[in-house]
């Protein structure tokens, strides 16, 4: 038996998706995924440069199935023995479909004694999450995550 | 002023790595928000986390649109010796924002 309350939950749920849905396929340019992959490579050869990107050491941790995209627990942690010889510079990290690839760019050095942040992000849509350590040595390393997000952060504007 | 709460360990050994915890209350508008009139929210967030300890820069942070509002950020240092650690937020339209916490090295 369907009470009123969960009759309305459903009705006005997928009446909200719907009007998104819409509103988003009229505000987005039609080769937007193309638009997205360049500037998200864009974004990671500004920090990388010319230098080889080789996968390991870094570990990016986060849900794989987010159910809300405007605050999702994200960590990063590098294998690194933070010493002055030896030490992550930087970490960044970038989301392939939100409006801008970057989310953040921390700078540590030895004196963090440990290469390890967190933070709340945001993430629009389904797709790959990448984080990017820049070593003392002039070394990038990186690891990449898919995601899964049911609840978009932006959706509800019409701009994924 | 905005809302700061800051975590860290009050008392911690010579040479211990400390996590910091840091939270900021703002709204992180993305600038990509339309308000009912279809209007362009603009954008207003913080862009910048430095931290201090005793006067020598430990971490700094670059903060983009897609970081959740209220602003949580978590990272490490290692604790050298007595002192203060100051952490200074600043973003878009003037925003800045400082917190003190002091810390006993034994």
């Amino acid at each position: 038996m369907t009470s009123r309350r969960a009759f309305l939950i459903r009705v006005c749920g997928a009446v909200s998706v719907a009007a998104a849905g819409t509103a988003a396929e009229a505000q987005l340019p039609p080769n937007i995924a193309a638009l997205r992959k360049a500037a998200i490579e864009e974004a990671v050869r500004k920090v990388v440069g010319g230098a080889r990107l080789r996968r390991g050491r870094v570990k990016l941790e986060l849900p794989p199935l987010i159910e809300n995209g405007n605050a999702v627990p994200l960590s990063v942690t590098v294998a690194s023995p933070m010493t002055p010889a030896d030490h992550v510079k930087a970490i960044h990290v970038f989301t392939e479909k939100n409006p801008q690839p970057n989310v953040i760019s921390a700078w540590l050095g030895p004196r963090a004694g440990r290469a390890a942040i967190s933070m709340r992000a945001r993430i629009a849509d389904t797709g790959t999450v990448i984080a990017i350590a820049q070593m003392s040595d002039g070394s990038f390393w990186s690891d990449r995550v898919e995601v899964v997000v049911t609840l978009s952060a932006c959706l509800e504007d019409g701009l994924i | 002023m905005a809302r700061v709460i800051v975590n860290l360990p009050k008392q911690a050994r010579r040479g211990e790595v400390i996590e910091i915890r840091t939270l900021v209350g703002h709204d992180m508008e993305t600038g990509f928000r339309r308000t009912q009139l279809g209007e362009l929210i603009p954008r207003n967030i913080i862009s910048r986390l430095v931290c201090h300890y005793n006067g020598v820069e430990v971490f700094r942070a670059e903060l983009h649109p897609a970081i959740a509002a209220n602003p949580l950020l978590t990272f490490t240092t290692v604790a050298t010796e007595s002192g203060s650690l100051v952490f200074r937020w600043s973003g878009d339209h003037g925003f800045t924002t400082t917190h003190t916490a002091t810390i006993l090295v034994v």
